[in-house]
């Protein structure tokens, strides 16, 4: 998340560029794609007419009201373009960072003469290419030969380098990043044009960015609110006739404009391309904004346990003595042993004992042989200066070790391993010399934090079940202590599939992840597939998602993100239909009242006139856009919990609040109107 | 003491609610039940004399083109009977054929449950018309209405399929209407109801002059008039006339008959969604919008009219001017509310001469088209609001928003958004029509604030297929005719059947399991969103027109 922060979310060029497009958009043609804001233009239009040829229209007295109004109303479609144009602009300022590591780039292709130097535009799918220490990676493509390390920075923002190896599940490469130590050989994947980056370059730019199945709902509703406040006032004006009261058209705009739902009309472009933004901050790549949103509607979540619910390695957990030795000797011992051990057992083998307070004596391993670990031996340690040797080891080879020294095994040493093992841990068995002191119990630890994410996970609704290849009763320990809501032990690719299409008939929507070839039927299979980035070509190609930073436990943010995008439209749209309650009280007696002067008794608000009044409440129409663009792009905060609290604290917020909150707006901007006129 | 007599009637509708709710359910679920055994005889025959021994579940758009076809056929049975009346039997008033643009006026109006008359029924329909056109009509109407809202819960509901019409057509007659129409109507004669085909009387009065009255099958007529919720009077004067509704007793009855069914729909839905919680949610926000308007009307009509006032009149009963001495303010507010909820549009006093603010509650009860509702359609309209609420709040618990289980998603929101456009546009559209050209503002008896109020009224009642007239507009005109037929035939139509796709749409799409994370609908908080969707959505639309009606007239009296 740190470099989430890092990026700025806003800068001068992307204002600057926003205002230009603000203006740029005011185009009919675009603007008819979004009817609630090309009504509002057709109404500026209108006004405009009035304003230039008053005679025609016989408003020569009402020229500077109409003036007003039609800068009032040229600034909320200009305010509701610039929140489009700022939330593409971030977009785009992303791309322009990421076009720049798609630069033509020299590759060496492998031809039947030899080694060729081409350029990687030329390069088709199914070419090899040898790519050294220094070079760029001309394309994306599988890694056929060779080991390497590879920057991927360029693309994941990432400084580490990746290992690449032919081979197995991190055999695929991106184009664009480069290769910091050995030789490869890869094999392309994608036809000029279609790469990775290049498809992540559109996304994030939004150029084929399509409305979702939800956003095409919201759409339709506020299209079909638009007409029914069209017929409102389309028949006002002969209806309120027959009581010779003359409604001026530029009023009558007015109102609609106040009446249709400027606000959201205005923002929801915004809040989708956002959404997306907010996804792709977070170094996951979304195919599309269906994929976000379907996110949001995630039952259940299926996750491997190595990876992503545990660190993967056995961690040292507890020093178990044995026949007559204490914990101390156990534990001092088994650090000794790990002095120079730099696997991550050895080292959670230093770290416990530091964490439980015992102390060594650091020095014994300067003079000391280090012992490496070997398949054949299964063992590692230290050869002491002083000619003691220390051993940690599986507890099988060092029985035998201690036997062959003529030692003997404490007899309960093999009560205590078995039940080790029983739990789903490794025993390692310390000994010196001819003595076993005890056992060091190796578990695999559930990250830190998992519990909570998942009590998170469980308040929003969602089931998680945890994939793992141990056997049932290690799972279960497994999957007790991480909260999972099931698990499923032994399991292979093929049974997540069975676990996903279980879960669907049954009406849910299912979440994984997975990086492997073998997880590619599932992750398609799944409604959020969410590959990581160090994966195979063929799970990045199923997933619907893409985590550049590779860690599985993402898929938990996302799902956040997803609901937070369908929060803040469903906020946004309360808040801005709540509004119209406001403003009907403000111009309904406005329009009225010179007419009929009883009207005066409904201003409730106590504005200063019946033009001021108006202009107001269109003045207020046109800002909250703006006042609402910083909400729309970052999204209304989401904290996980039961939808009834949820639904509770947004209608108290958005919906009562958007009542209440142009009531005030209307009153205070009339305070400063009338001081005009 | 008013109070009183509103809040016992309203308790005892409260109590009603459960049983009628449940039989309802027992009608429409199509489960064997006791009573089968008295009533599948008759309707096995029935089947089979119609052909209709395998009673397959239909799609949505059979089950809408069999309601359809239907109706078609009973307009034009009841068009030929009307303008061939003079020459058929059981007329022995000698009353001759009616006005073509009167009779298609009449026909569709009873067709669609609005009962709108633009005729009298004592001199302009012969016994025979009475019997086989306007009371079959009655009886046939409510009995579509009713099928096309059981098929609507049970597509929203999950259930195996919309049903069959003509299965459901035939069982809301056999088990509903007719059983309780034939012991309401004895019911109403023994409390002096005339039921008779003798012709009109002429009595000798004390001054020696003769007098004409009119009587004939009244309690018949009355039972299914507000059974159905039609509200077509036997007389001009509706319900208000002694004949039709003698006593403050006949009042409440009449007053239960026309509220039960409708204010029962919602358990049923309860009990078809499989969670009573549902029902009673859209109950209390039935409810609470009818106690509000109800309240706005007993209000203003017990302040009374301050010209009347000052004329030295006695107000302490309230504003009596229009209203039947034997009912009271509290009776003729709650009959009001209760006919134009229900959109029954029978009045036992005139709506005309309410005050401008009472005159707001039949109005908005109408433009709301939802609080209670004519038979089924009323709880269609709710259930078509809590789609609408459910789209709008859901997204704010950040999922796809769901109704039962099922996606709201862009085909439900399109027809939803039909189903809301067609009725501001039916009532606006022909509102601001008629007071562009003479022949509407003709009719205007009244002129300024009130006369647009007539106009808005007769389009308000027509589009809710209510019925009830402001009246004080000259309103049989080819104009008024043509253009209330036309209105009435959409505002029923057009949202029966987008709302059955929106079922038949809803029903086939894979449920999504409940969790903690999805968004509540049977919990008081849905209850009150619901009703502010209603305020908002439906209510708002209306504010101007109201306000340069009724309201401006309360400004300018007061």
């Amino acid at each position: 998340m740190s470099k989430v922060e890092k990026k700025k979310l806003l800068t001068g060029p992307i204002l600057r560029g926003a205002v230009k497009d603000s203006f740029i958009k005011l185009n009919p043609v675009t603007m008819m794609k979004n009817p609630v804001m090309f009504v509002v233009e057709l109404g500026t239009l209108i006004v405009l007419l009035m304003v230039l040829a008053p005679g025609y229209f016989g408003a020569e007295d009402a020229v500077g009201f109409n003036i007003a109004v039609l800068v009032i109303l040229l600034f909320t479609v200009l305010f509701a373009n610039f929140a489009e144009a700022l939330a593409e602009g971030r977009g785009k300022a992303q791309a322009d960072t990421l076009k720049k590591t798609k630069q033509d780039i020299a590759a060496n292709k492998l031809s039947s003469g030899g080694i060729k130097v081409v350029s990687s535009s030329e390069l088709r799918k199914g070419d090899i290419v040898v790519v050294s220490q220094g070079e760029l990676i001309p394309g994306d493509g599988e890694v056929i030969e060779g080991l390497a390390s590879v920057d991927e920075s360029a693309i994941t923002g990432e400084s580490a380098p990746v290992i690449k190896e032919a081979g197995g599940d991190f055999n695929s490469v991106t184009g664009g990043t480069r290769v910091v130590s050995d030789e490869i050989k890869v094999r392309i994947t994608s036809e000029p044009g279609e790469s990775f980056l290049d498809r992540m370059i559109s996304l994030v730019e939004g150029a084929k960015r399509q409305k979702t199945p939800n956003e095409i709902a919201l759409n339709t509703l506020l299209i079909s609110l638009t007409i029914i406040f069209l017929i409102v006032v389309v028949t006002l004006r002969p209806i309120a006739a027959y009581l010779n009261v003359d409604l001026e058209i530029p009023v009558l705009i007015a109102l609609l404009v106040c009446l249709i739902p400027t606000t959201i009309g205005g923002l929801l472009s915004a809040i989708g391309i956002a959404g997306m933004d907010r996804v792709t901050q977070f170094n996951v790549l979304a195919m599309s904004g269906k994929a976000v949103e379907a996110a949001g509607d995630i039952n259940t979540m299926i996750l491997d346990k190595t990876g992503t619910i545990t660190f993967g390695n056995r961690m040292a957990s507890e020093f178990i003595p044995a026949g007559g030795a204490g914990e101390e000797e156990v534990a001092v011992w088994a650090a000794v042993s790990s002095i120079k051990d730099e696997t991550p057992e050895g080292r959670s083998v230093l770290e416990l004992a530091k964490r439980l307070g015992y102390s060594y004596d650091f020095g014994l391993a300067d003079q000391g042989e280090f012992i490496e670990f070997r398949a054949e031996t299964r063992m590692s340690g230290l050869d002491l200066a002083d000619g003691r040797k220390v051993r940690k080891g599986a507890v099988d080879s060092i029985k035998a070790w201690v036997n062959a020294q003529g030692g003997s095994v404490p007899e309960n040493l093999e009560t205590l391993s078995s039940g080790i093992a029983g739990k789903g841990g490794t025993p390692l068995a310390v000994a010196v010399d001819s003595t076993i002191y005890g056992l060091i119990y190796l578990k695999d630890t559930v990250k830190p934090g998992m519990k909570e994410r998942f009590d998170e996970l469980r308040k929003m609704g969602i089931r998680t079940i945890m994939c793992t290849g141990d056997n049932p009763l290690t799972a279960a320990t497994i999957a007790a202590e991480a909260g999972v809501d099931g698990f499923i032990a032994e399991s292979t690719p093929e049974n997540k599939i069975e676990v996903i299409r279980r879960e669907q008939q049954e009406g849910k929507l299912v979440a994984m992840t997975g990086d492997g070839t073998n997880d590619a039927p599932a992750l398609a299979q799944a409604d959020v597939g969410l590959a990581m980035n160090s994966g195979t070509t063929a799970a990045k190609e199923a997933a619907n998602m893409v985590d550049l930073d590779s860690d599985p436990s993402k898929i938990i943010e996302v799902v956040a993100i997803g609901k937070q995008l369908l929060m803040t439209r469903g906020a946004l749209t309360t808040f801005s239909i709540s509004n119209d309650i406001a403003k009907y009280f403000a111009i309904i007696p406005a329009m009225f009242t010179l007419a009929i002067p009883q009207m005066e008794r409904l201003n409730i608000m106590g504005l200063g006139s019946p033009s001021s009044a108006i202009l107001s409440a269109l003045i207020f129409n046109a800002i909250i856009i703006p006042l609402l663009i910083p909400l729309a792009m970052k999204g209304v905060s989401y904290k996980p919990m039961s939808s009834t609290s949820l639904l509770r604290r947004n209608i108290f917020v958005y919906g009562l609040g958007g009542i209440i909150v142009p009531f005030l707006g209307i009153k205070l901007i009339d305070l400063m109107v009338s001081l005009w006129i | 003491m008013g109070i009183v007599q509103i809040i016992v009637v309203i308790a005892i509708l409260v109590l009603l609610v459960k049983p009628v709710g449940t039989y309802l359910y027992n009608v429409f679920s199509g489960e064997a039940n006791r009573t089968d055994r008295i009533f599948g005889g008759i309707e096995r025959g029935i089947f089979k004399l119609g052909g209709l021994s395998r009673r397959e579940g239909m799609s949505w758009k059979k089950y809408a083109l069999s309601f359809l076809a239907t109706n078609v056929a009973l307009v034009a049975f009841g068009y030929l009977v009307l303008r061939l009346q003079g020459a058929l039997p059981l007329n022995p008033s000698g009353i001759g054929r009616m006005e073509e643009s009167l009779t298609f006026n009449t026909v569709v109006s009873f067709m669609t449950n609005t009962n709108l008359q633009h005729y009298s029924g004592e001199t302009g329909l012969s016994y025979l018309s009475q019997i086989i056109v306007i009371t079959m009509l009655m009886f046939t109407s409510a009995a579509s209405g009713f099928s096309v809202a059981a098929a609507f819960v049970r597509g929203i509901t999950g259930q195996k399929s919309l049903g069959n019409f003509f299965e459901d057509f035939v069982k809301a007659h056999t088990r509903i209407f007719l059983p309780a129409a034939l012991f309401l109507t004895l019911v109403l004669v023994a409390l002096q109801v005339p039921q008779t085909l003798k012709p009109t009387m002429e009595v000798a009065t004390l001054e020696g002059g003769t007098q004409q009255i009119a009587i004939g099958p009244v309690a018949s007529l009355e039972s299914i008039k507000h059974l159905g919720t039609n509200g077509g009077g036997f007389f001009g004067a509706n319900s208000a006339h002694p004949f039709e509704n003698p006593s403050p007793l006949t009042n409440v009855i009449e007053i239960l008959a026309m509220w039960t069914l409708p204010a029962s729909l919602p358990y049923m839905y309860g009990l078809f969604a499989r969670n009573k919680r549902q029902g009673w949610g859209v109950f209390a926000a039935m409810m609470t919008l009818f106690v509000l308007l109800l309240s706005l009307n007993y209000y203003a009509e017990m302040k009374g009219n301050p010209q009347i006032t000052a004329m030295g009149v006695d107000v302490s009963q309230g504003s009596m001017e229009g209203k039947e001495v034997r009912f009271g303010v509290p009776q003729s507010a709650l009959f009001t509310a209760v006919t134009t909820a229900a959109t029954t549009g029978s009045v036992n006093n005139m709506h005309d001469t309410q005050t401008p603010l009472g005159s707001i509650t039949p109005l908005a009860l109408m433009m709301l088209n939802n609080v209670f509702g004519g038979k089924g359609v009323g709880l269609m309209n709710m259930l078509m609001y809590a789609i609408l609420a459910v789209f709008l709040c859901g997204l704010m618990v950040g999922r796809t928003p769901e109704f039962l289980g099922r996606k709201i998603e862009a085909r439900e929101m399109k027809l939803v958004a039909v189903a809301i456009l067609i009725h501001p546009l039916i009532i606006l559209a022909p509102t601001a029509a008629a007071f562009l050209t003479d022949l509407g503002q003709g009719s205007i008896s009244n002129p300024g604030y009130h006369g647009l109020t007539q106009v808005l009224y007769e389009y308000v009642s027509s589009a809710a297929n209510n019925g009830s007239g402001f009246e004080g507009l000259a309103d049989n005109t080819v104009f008024w005719n043509v253009t209330t037929g036309v209105v009435m035939l959409l505002g029923r139509y057009v949202s029966i059947i987008a709302l059955l796709a929106v079922a038949g749409s809803l029903m086939k799409k894979q449920p999504v399991p409940e969790t903690i994370g999805t968004f509540r609908t049977d919990n008081g908080l849905f209850t009150g969103i619901l009703i502010g969707t209603v305020l908002i959505i439906g209510a708002l639309t209306f504010l101007p027109v109201i306000v340069l009606g009724p309201i401006a007239e309360h400004l300018t009296l007061w």
